[in-house]
């Protein structure tokens, strides 16, 4: 569980993030929504520690990760895996050299063994047959995988994903977000994933924070939203036609329902 | 004022980022491998271009020297010897490390910028990654170890770019011969070794930390590539004076 109290942070006199409370809670998927430029992308990378926070508290499972010396950061960051919004996959090395990249570095294992956990990730996010491949050989899509691959090559406490799903087609969104979810459930990870894409929300979202304009606006979970009176957040969901439209007959619904 | 207060605080991040550079690897067989990539990379990957200009730049000394200062009352020695002391003294280990720094420098920034803007060196920290020892460590020590061979090689090409010219009758083997053999102290070479590994250091460091620092996009990269050259140049010619000065 990831505990985030009284987090503010600001860039020289720019204030992004406004006392920021949220809880994030192991085996789930909790989702981080809101506007573009709401602040989604910078409260992560203070949690993951990118950057640190003007003021507040972060913790992990009671550990206080803001305050904490270098070396255990360090320590507690081995427990971690990150998915970035463009991949970051290291484009010197292969497709199977990127997701061993973080067994090479941390464990003891012999080379047989590394190689077979790798592919084994690999085989995971069903891309079975790319190890030689250079990440600039393969679309964005299976970058996207392979990055999942080497977050969880290590069997990480906690998951971040940035925007897993930014610049796919819905169909493979909809793959992504299922094997994120698959990791999670199966492996009982604490996994945090920054999204707009209202097909995640419905689909996946289990604990929901809304933020907007560096406020945490709302938190409940997917099934909750569709009562939630929050007018920002109402305003950001039924932006587009076709929700609201769905909104009106779930309204309608639960009219009939009583 | 504002442009010292910049610099000032470019000089502490370039300590700090320095600082944990300069640490003992996590994984010593990640360490080799990197570091054998670097040394290929920067030092083997630069032996043709020393080759090339050290050949040229030792036959031109050889001809204007030859051309243009041997007179009549001069020994024929002259021309060889003079030719040997320039490229040992300064062509070789300054001079040659300067067009270095251009070729090897451009190349670390730009590839450790973007590195950086496509957040390759923050998936290295969120992994738990020293990203700095593991990334600029490497370039450092690879360069370090290979800027003496190259200065030792140019100095060859040299002497084999003046050889060359006896085939344009312009010198002769014999009168070669007898400059290049002529009081030859061995503690030039040293001071060409020394001066070599000062500036791979130089270079390395100074472009590493410039690429690694690097906010923002494409454009960002390539101010950085370039800054990286004209920093590192400026800083070999400094060590240049201050090395000559104290080393004889
Ligand atoms: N390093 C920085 N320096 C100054 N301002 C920043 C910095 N990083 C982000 N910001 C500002 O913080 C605000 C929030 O940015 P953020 O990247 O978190 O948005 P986001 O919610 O992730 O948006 P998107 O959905 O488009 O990714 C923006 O207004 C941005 O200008
Ligand atoms: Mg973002």
């Amino acid at each position: 569980m990831i505990q985030v109290s009284h987090l503010f942070k600001s860039f020289d006199d720019k204030e992004v993030l406004k006392d920021i409370n949220a809880t994030f809670k192991n085996g789930q998927i909790n989702l981080i929504i809101g506007q573009s430029g709401s602040g989604k992308t910078v409260l992560m990378k203070n949690i993951v520690g990118l950057l640190t926070p003007t003021k507040g508290q972060i913790l992990y499972d009671d550990r206080d990760f803001v305050s904490m010396p270098k070396k255990e950061k360090i320590l507690l960051r081995r427990e971690m895996g990150m998915i970035f919004q463009s991949a970051a996959l290291f484009d010197s090395l292969t497709v199977l050299e990127n997701v061993m990249f973080p067994l090479d570095m941390f464990s003891d294992l012999s080379r047989d063994e590394r190689v077979k956990r790798a592919q084994l990730c690999l085989e995971r996010v069903n891309l079975k047959g790319t190890d030689k491949k250079l990440p600039a050989e393969l679309s964005g899509g299976m970058q996207k995988r392979v990055a999942i691959a080497r977050a969880i090559v290590l069997q990480p406490r906690y998951l971040f994903c940035d925007e897993p799903n930014s610049g796919l087609d819905p169909k493979t969104s909809i793959v992504i977000d299922e094997l994120i979810q698959g990791i999670t459930h199966e492996d009982q990870i604490t996994t945090i994933v920054n999204t707009h894409d209202m097909n995640s929300v419905m689909g996946i979202g289990e604990n929901i924070t809304f933020i907007c304009e560096g406020r945490a606006e709302w938190q409940g979970s997917n099934k909750e939203i569709m009562d939630a009176t929050n007018k920002p957040l109402q305003d950001f969901i039924f932006s587009s036609d076709i929700l609201r439209q769905a909104k009106i007959a779930y309204d309608e619904q639960k009219i009939t329902r009583k | 004022m504002i442009s010292l207060k910049r610099s000032l605080t470019e000089l502490g991040q370039y300590v700090q980022t320095m600082g944990r550079t300069l640490a003992v690897p996590d994984r010593m067989r990640m360490f080799y491998k990197q570091y054998v990539t670097e040394m290929y990379q920067l030092g083997y990957n630069s032996i043709g271009l020393v080759l090339i200009i050290s050949f040229f730049i030792g036959a031109v000394i050889c001809l204007q020297i030859k051309l243009n200062i041997q007179s009549a009352w001069m020994p024929r020695m002259v021309v060889g010897y003079t030719t040997r002391e320039i490229m040992l003294l300064e062509f070789s280990s300054s001079v040659m490390c300067l067009i270095l720094s251009g070729k090897v420098g451009s190349n670390i920034a730009s590839e450790l910028g973007t590195m950086r803007i496509t957040q390759q060196i923050d998936a290295l920290d969120i992994m738990g990654v020293n990203s700095a020892n593991y990334l600029i460590l490497p370039k450092i020590l690879g360069l370090m170890t290979m800027m003496p061979v190259l200065v030792t090689l140019s100095v060859f090409a040299g002497i084999v770019g003046a050889y060359a010219t006896s085939f344009m009758g312009i010198t002769t083997i014999p009168e070669l011969d007898e400059g290049f053999r002529y009081d030859f102290n061995q503690w030039f070479f040293w001071c060409g070794m020394i001066k070599a590994v000062v500036y791979a250091f130089i270079i390395s460091s100074v472009s590493a930390f410039k690429g690694y620092s690097v906010v923002g996009g494409s454009v960002e990269v390539g101010k950085a590539s370039t800054d990286a050259v004209v920093a590192s140049s400026i800083l070999v010619l400094f060590a240049d004076v201050f090395l000559t000065q104290i080393l004889t």
